[in-house]
């Protein structure tokens, strides 16, 4: 039983997965993303910090790294350990989210304006006005603006979580829908899809059944690059002093707290810098073995 | 080609239009209103004498066609008589900040020079960077400078500008301390003392954001090499027995470079955007830094109009990337 189900991955899974392999950078990035993603998940369980009092905290503060404290701690005698894996569990929670976001909407509309004529020329022309914003001070008058009322509804925690994923989310989906609707251009063109409306399917099936599934690789692709695009424009959020509260940080936020003791303590911002630079790189390299490993006529030769 | 430019430049209007509606009911919907900004202290009716000499209580659609006239009209118009001594905009309303309740352009007018300084020199020591390492990495293709080449491009790529400038601090500012680690926005550059210092401070900044664009722009470069490299003009070239520095340099590196000067055309409103990051980081007092001032202070009018510079700076040389897409490239007519 097991063998069937072997070989029938071996058809495309695999194949995929062994072309991916070919790309040394890519499974140094796989690893590294392996490894980030497994640090801010799992360590909460192998590493506990103390709970301390204010006094006993004050006592400990601006300490080098010790068997008590790996890291350090900061100017308030918090365990930097502790604090960049729950940083890192927001940080890529952000990346993630707001990467689904873009993705959706990005899909919504590329599928839209390529399949539906008539929506074309609108739908582009809104892509284009998207692509023509200026995205960073716009995020930032976002964030400004917004960040007191939201917080007021949901709490502040939660509140910044949903104002900078959404705000993130909606300013990104444009290289997305370009994509999707230059395929579905090309792929509503093919016999198949042909077929399926000649036996009567609606739209609504054409494109979810046989359209859709085929957009699925370079949407992938844009996907892993959109992760690492959102982790970086959180943190540029958060490094300007716009993204997150400090007691609920992200690596971004870290960064930017260390700025002001960089002289004194630099590993402060080394380890948030560094964690948010192979975040990047790990998943910049993925995107590109991917799009070599689902490509099918790359994969041939 | 002339109808094509013609017709992007038509077509640009609306865009900016819609652009600058955006921008303008973004900010202000947004709760943050000025008559908070007003101290408690202040009897109510000395308040709503306030608000109504800030102009906020006319209708949406009068302050926002105001808006657009104050930038479009009586700004330019200001401008024109700076220059030429005369008085045509007098008396007419121009857009006040809020912070310091004078005129925005003169102020974003003089944070300009500090950004250009930096921001150009930075762009084009990335674009003198890349294009050597984007076509000789592209001639010794899969070579190690090559594969070092590609490294370079992607850490390049991934490592923010934020962390990049905080490591050049920590290294070349604290530790061997070769630079200042602020730049002196007084600083005036008399003789060559000065001149020195001024190209210290500019060090780091520039080497930060120039090396974060050379990435982009030699990797571009080496694979509209690697195209060309292919091409039989190429081929026709050597058999004709000519030395390898023409064919690479004068026939290959010509015709790749024409898909890579649009893409340096379209990085320039981008790296506009990045020196927001670079200026908070390096203290320079330009227009980033003038912008992260304002949505600080809560300076409505001095967002709005920064925010739409920088939309006509995108809009503007996505125009001219196009257009000169079109004049370079012989094979590419639009008409």
């Amino acid at each position: 039983m097991t063998d069937i189900s072997l070989d029938r991955a071996e058809s495309q899974l695999a194949a995929i997965w062994r072309q991916f392999r070919q790309h040394k950078g890519a499974v140094f990035g796989l690893c590294v993303l392996v490894f980030l993603v497994a640090f801010v998940l799992l360590g909460p369980y192998l590493w506990q910090a103390e709970t301390l009092k204010v006094s006993e905290a004050l006592k400990v503060k601006n300490k080098p790294p010790s068997l008590r404290f790996p890291l350090g701690t900061d100017q308030l005698g918090r365990d930097m350990l502790d604090r960049m894996i729950s940083a890192g569990r927001v940080s890529l929670a952000v990346g993630f989210i707001a990467m689904m976001i873009a993705i959706f909407v990005g899909t919504f509309i590329g599928v839209l304006a390529g399949y539906f004529k008539r929506l074309d020329g609108p739908l582009m022309r809104l892509t284009d006005m998207f692509l023509a914003l200026p995205l960073i001070p716009l995020l930032l008058v976002m964030v400004m603006l917004f960040r007191d009322r939201i917080a007021g509804i949901v709490g502040p925690e939660l509140g910044a979580f949903i104002l900078i994923v959404f705000a993130i989310g909606v300013t990104s989906w444009m290289h997305a829908a370009r994509i999707v609707r230059g395929e579905v251009l090309a792929l509503k063109e093919r016999e198949y899809v042909l077929a399926a409306r000649s036996i009567g399917a609606p739209p609504r099936r054409i494109i979810l059944r046989h359209i859709l599934p085929n957009v699925v690789s370079p949407v992938m692709v844009a996907a892993t690059l959109g992760i690492a695009e959102a982790i970086i424009t959180e943190s540029v959020l958060s490094f300007l002093g716009l993204g997150f509260p400090p007691d609920f940080p992200t690596w971004g936020r870290l960064l930017f707290d260390g700025l002001q003791y960089m002289q004194l303590y630099p590993e402060r911002v080394i380890w948030p810098g560094l964690a948010i630079s192979l975040t990047v790189l790990s998943v910049n390299y993925i995107g590109d073995g991917l799009r070599d490993a689902l490509d099918p006529k790359a994969r041939g030769r | 080609m002339l109808t094509y430019t013609l017709r992007r430049l038509l077509l640009a209007i609306p865009t900016l239009l819609l652009i600058s509606l955006v921008i303008f009911l973004l900010v202000d919907l947004a709760p943050g209103s000025p008559a908070s900004e007003i101290p408690l202290t202040v009897p109510p009716e000395v308040r709503a004498k306030i608000l109504e000499a800030l102009g906020v209580n006319e209708p949406l659609h009068v302050r926002y066609l105001l808006w657009l006239k104050q930038f479009f009209w009586v700004e330019p118009l200001n401008g024109f008589d700076a220059l030429f001594g005369t008085t045509h905009a007098e008396g007419l309303q121009r857009i006040i900040s809020y912070q310091t309740r004078s005129p925005v352009f003169p102020l974003i007018a003089e944070r300009m020079p500090q950004t250009l300084t930096v921001i150009g020199t930075a762009y084009l020591v990335g674009v003198l960077i890349a294009l050597p390492i984007g076509i000789y990495s592209a001639y010794k293709q899969y070579s190690l400078f090559d594969q070092f080449g590609t490294m370079f491009a992607m850490i390049g790529f991934s490592v923010p500008t934020f962390f990049s400038g905080t490591i050049f601090i920590i290294v070349f500012g604290v530790w061997l301390g070769w630079f200042p680690t602020k730049y002196d926005t007084t600083l005036e550059v008399t003789d060559w003392a000065s001149f020195l210092k001024q190209l210290r401070q500019m060090a780091m900044p520039v080497m930060v954001l120039g090396l974060a664009n050379a990435a982009a722009i030699s990797r571009y470069m080496r694979s509209s090499m690697l195209e060309n490299m292919k091409q039989d003009y190429v081929r026709t070239a050597r058999a004709k027995g000519m030395s390898e520095r023409t064919v690479v340099l004068k026939h290959v590196l010509r015709n790749s470079l024409i898909p890579v000067v649009t893409v340096i055309a379209l990085g320039i409103p981008s790296i506009f955007g990045g020196a927001i990051i670079t200026e908070n980081l390096f203290g320079v007092n330009g227009i980033g830094a003038a912008l992260i001032g304002a949505i600080h202070g809560n300076d409505l009018p001095m967002v709005q109009t920064l925010a739409f510079i920088f939309a006509i700076l995108i809009v503007t040389f996505n125009l001219i990337a196009d257009v000169l897409y079109g004049l370079l490239d012989p094979r590419i007519r639009y008409d």
